[in-house]
């Protein structure tokens, strides 16, 4: 199994009381509710820590991109990996991913992709997503073309990486003249591509299609729904008629290890409860913007959420529906194997950090799940 | 009189049409809220006229043709829809996006139409003054925000809407997204246009109007070469619906003004 350790950069300083009185910590918190000072040991804490992960044995240190939120402080993610890469020798670097439809022109996706696999000596791996709802209100990028502008983009970039330039590209949505990608990337054909998802239908038909074969990750979910996407990709891929490999099946989660069970939720619980209560904390309205989903999986979800009613992300529903694996490294082990047995799980990148955990707890558990955890699943 | 509902099919793009009256034409554009019940305010503009209330492409029970991807598409769709229906010395009356589509329709072509209503049109900005952002409130925060008097918001929330009404719902607001999401409820092209509306011209806000900051009705005055400007007192983004009354007055007046 490969393992990719994942950060999101939140701004643990964040006064969450004071944020509370905002619709979310995304779009319209103010940022005078950001300092600067604090913000620069954050981003300097966080280098480090993922910099150390090459020395632990990990396969790859991932990052991401959002915009204007306290939830990850990378709006340009590949600014982090540039940094990542100068103090790395062997490690791949995952950005995980860009967000393909919110820029007006995807050739700069290209070329940015394309200078860090030449920085790195074809060390980057390049994730494709949609971003999040709340995306398309920063950007103000309409999401009713969402999906439109994701494989107008994709399908430019591929070319862009692929194909001699100078070539022209006549989209709906980009249209250029002259597409000619000086660096060309370091890898051949391309750097591999992954796609982190939330499971939508769309995106596994697209992903898992005999064309692409993108492994496909799925991202902060509970087991029975990772389970389930996984298992529909595979299904997919067997309707495209092949057999898909243990590297296109993905989980993102937040990791907790310690000595024991109850210390891991006790150390933890508060952190895993703020990153899903405070920093991911958004109105319907901003997570799912009309077009963004199919108007139907729109309905269900609204179905759904009615269902679930207003249930609060409390540490033991998060930790008992496998949302965060938190508990001994026997235990994280288990669900990790389990989940390896009913999907053929083969890429783990676990979050370390998460909500407002500190550095020394971070640190304590990732050196536990290298000692402990990891030794098993490398085998 | 009850209206009569039928269905068109213009450009093979079947459209739901509700008809009231007889007499010169009014066509009434809905608003991005849809065309959810037939309105005291249709009745007076039925009286004495012949008024075409569509559903818009997009919304209600019309298709929702994919090559209408703008307000000046739409707008180009309707100037298909007046010739197709051969209708003519047409009122042109428009709610908010429908406003907008009216306004887009007569920059274009205005030789079927004899005068323009407009309330609380989208269409325009003012810069500094952003309208207010329908697609972040939350449901009930946006029903509430539609109106001055909280008792029409009470009303509407008391109701229980049917599957097929939510489903009607959340068609038309993927077509309000489509259309309106960026750049949010304007056309940068259509206010350097507006002068072509050679046509007499009323303009209709709600003096609390959180949808629309009436601070845009002045800059339709100024930019429409024949426009008279009527304020409501008390009323928030449903001038016609709050007011019913005196706007409908205020309309007939105007269209009988309006007639060449």
């Amino acid at each position: 199994m490969k393992l990719i350790s994942f950060h999101l950069m939140p701004y643990r300083q964040l006064d969450l009381e004071a944020a509370a009185k905002h619709r979310s910590a995304w779009v319209v918190l103010p940022n005078s509710l950001y300092d600067p000072v604090k913000g620069a040991e954050e981003y300097a804490a966080y280098i480090d820590f993922l910099v150390d992960c090459e020395r632990l044995g990990f396969d790859g240190i991932g990052v991401n991109e959002h915009h204007q939120n306290a939830y990850g402080m990378m709006p340009a993610p590949n600014l982090i990996a540039s940094a990542l890469i100068q103090r790395t020798k062997t490690v791949k670097i995952a950005v995980l991913g860009r967000a393909l439809p919110i820029v007006n022109d995807p050739v700069f996706i290209a070329e940015e992709y394309s200078m860090l696999d030449n920085l790195s000596k074809g060390r980057v791996i390049c994730g494709f997503v949609r971003g999040i709802g709340a995306e398309y209100h920063s950007t103000g990028i309409n999401p009713y073309f969402s999906h439109e502008r994701f494989h107008e983009a994709h399908d430019l970039i591929i070319k862009a990486w692929t194909q001699p330039g100078p070539f022209s590209f006549d989209g709906q949505h980009f249209n250029r003249r002259y597409v000619n990608l000086w660096p060309r990337p370091y890898q051949t054909p391309h750097p591999p591509i992954w796609i982190p998802s939330q499971g939508s239908s769309e995106t596994v038909q697209w992903a898992a299609h005999p064309d692409r074969k993108y492994p496909f990750l799925v991202t902060f979910s509970s087991s029975d729904l990772v389970t389930r996407y996984l298992n529909a990709y595979r299904d997919q891929a067997r309707q495209y008629g092949y057999e898909p490999s243990e590297g296109q099946f993905g989980w993102a989660c937040p990791v907790y290890v310690a000595e024991t069970d109850e210390r891991a939720r006790q150390e933890a619980g508060r952190a895993i409860e703020t990153l899903f209560n405070n920093f991911l904390r958004m109105p319907v309205e901003m997570l799912i913007p009309p077009g963004y989903t199919s108007q139907s999986s729109m309905k269900n979800f609204f179905k759904m959420r009615t269902a679930v009613g207003g249930r609060v992300n409390d540490a033991d529903y998060l930790i008992g529906s496998g949302t965060a694996l938190i508990g001994s490294p026997k235990t994280v082990r288990a669900r990790i194997e389990e989940m390896r047995d009913k999907t053929g799980l083969g890429i783990l990148l676990p979050m370390f950090q998460f909500g407002i955990l500190s550095d020394e707890l971070a640190r304590r558990n990732i050196e536990l799940f290298a000692a402990e955890v990891m030794p098993h699943l490398k085998k | 009189m009850p209206p009569q509902a039928s269905t068109v099919k213009i450009r093979d793009v079947n459209i739901k049409l509700h008809r009231a009256g007889k007499g010169e034409p009014v066509l009434f554009l809905h608003g991005a809220g849809g065309l959810m019940q037939w309105l005291p305010f249709f009745d007076a503009l039925a009286d004495g006229y012949e008024l075409l209330v569509p559903e818009h492409p997009g919304f209600g029970a019309s298709d929702d043709p994919g090559f209408i991807r703008s307000v000046p598409d739409m707008a180009m769709f309707y100037l298909d829809f007046a010739e197709a229906l051969d209708l003519r010395r047409v009122h042109l009356v428009g709610h908010s996006l429908g406003g907008w589509i009216a306004a887009e329709m007569l920059v274009r072509d205005r030789a079927r139409f004899q005068s323009m209503t407009l309330l609380a049109p989208a269409g325009l900005r003012v810069e500094g003054v952003p309208a207010g952002d329908t697609f972040i409130w939350a449901p009930d925060e946006a029903i509430r925000n539609l109106f001055h008097d909280q008792r029409f918001a009470e009303a509407l929330l008391a109701l229980t809407p049917s599957e097929e009404q939510m489903d009607i719902a959340l068609k038309n607001r993927f077509t309000a997204t489509k259309l309106g999401w960026q750049p949010r409820w304007f056309d940068p092209d259509l206010e350097k246009w507006l002068h072509r509306v050679k046509l007499p011209a009323l303009v209709v806000w709600g003096d609390d109007d959180k949808v629309m900051p009436p601070a845009y009705a002045s800059l339709w005055r100024e930019r429409l070469p024949d426009a008279r400007l009527v304020m409501i007192e008390g009323s928030g983004h449903l001038p016609h619906v709050e007011k019913a009354e005196p706007v409908g007055r205020a309309v007939r007046e105007f269209l009988k003004g309006a007639a060449r």
